[in-house]
């Protein structure tokens, strides 16, 4: 039942994912990457993680699609004024390193032999009683706690520049629009 | 978990990743080449998460975690910079950046 439900999402996920690097128009590469959160999150949600998946469809697709969307819509960039992209010599270089990746990382992945693994038959079965999200919170807290702040300032790091570049407005820029900033 | 769920999660985890790779070399648009590495970054969080479901321990959704965190704060920043540089040069084609070039 597992691997029948897995196998869904799965489809899904590469549907998405595909739909991402070969459709032609910038919407339509964010509906697909949207598809893929969503069906990640499911299997987050198969294997247990609960917490992680509601964070993937909080933050991944809720978030920054969203601020996906919202620059492709500022750039107007959408379907109409799509790029033409041409199909260049990198674009072979870039299929062969693709299949040759999944090629020898598949054949590892396969390879390794069914004995040697002790895996639990159910989430709960491995966690015992603390249940992934407790046990999540008690190590976030406790002992990643020092990374957890370190992360807290990344994302003001990250807060603060994107008000610093958002905020020179380049020299071919309008008037008006820096005379609106100040 | 059985092993070949197992498989199947790492199998899935490699193909979006790679998928992700393929997109960064094909496509010229800016914006969809960020979208394939949110797609590269997905596939290791699935990674992370089928191996702490195998461990049976949660810190591989720690990382998970701060994986999502630092991608949000990247996709803002890298963004704010297309968005300068769309400014500048009203293109988001990334062959037309090329003023660093001699």
């Amino acid at each position: 039942m597992q691997i029948v439900l897995f196998s869904v999402f799965a489809i899904a996920a590469l549907t998405g994912a595909l739909g991402v690097i070969f459709t032609r128009s910038p919407v339509n590469s964010a509906v697909g990457l949207v598809i893929t959160m969503f069906a990640v999150a499911a299997i987050y949600f198969l294997l247990g993680a609960y917490f992680v998946g509601i964070v993937q469809v909080v933050v991944y697709a809720g978030a920054i699609v969203v601020l996906f969307l919202f620059v492709i819509m500022l750039l107007n960039v959408g379907s109409a004024n799509a790029l033409r992209e041409r199909f260049t010599r990198t674009a072979w270089a870039g299929i062969l390193l693709g299949v040759g990746f999944v090629a020898i990382s598949g054949a590892a992945v396969w390879a390794v032999a069914h004995a040697d693994m002790p895996v639990a038959a159910t989430a709960s079965a491995a966690l015992g009683d603390a249940g992934h999200t407790r046990q999540l919170a008690r190590l976030l807290f406790q002992h990643y706690a020092l990374l957890f702040e370190v992360v807290s300032i990344v994302l003001l790091t990250a807060l603060v520049g994107v008000t610093l570049l958002v905020r020179f407005h380049g020299r071919l820029g309008d008037e008006d629009s820096a005379a609106q900033g100040e | 978990m059985t092993p070949l769920l197992f498989k199947l999660c790492l199998t899935l985890s490699v193909v979006l990743f790679s998928t992700g790779v393929v997109g960064v070399l094909v496509r010229r648009n800016a914006i969809v080449l960020f979208m394939c590495v949110e797609l590269m970054l997905n596939g290791a969080n699935l990674a992370f998460v089928t191996f702490s479901r195998y461990l049976g321990k949660a810190d591989g959704q720690v990382f998970v975690f701060f994986v999502m965190a630092v991608a949000a704060a990247e996709v803002a920043v890298g963004l704010a910079i297309i968005v300068s540089v769309f400014r500048n040069r009203p293109s988001v084609n990334v062959d037309e950046f090329n003023s660093l070039r001699r």
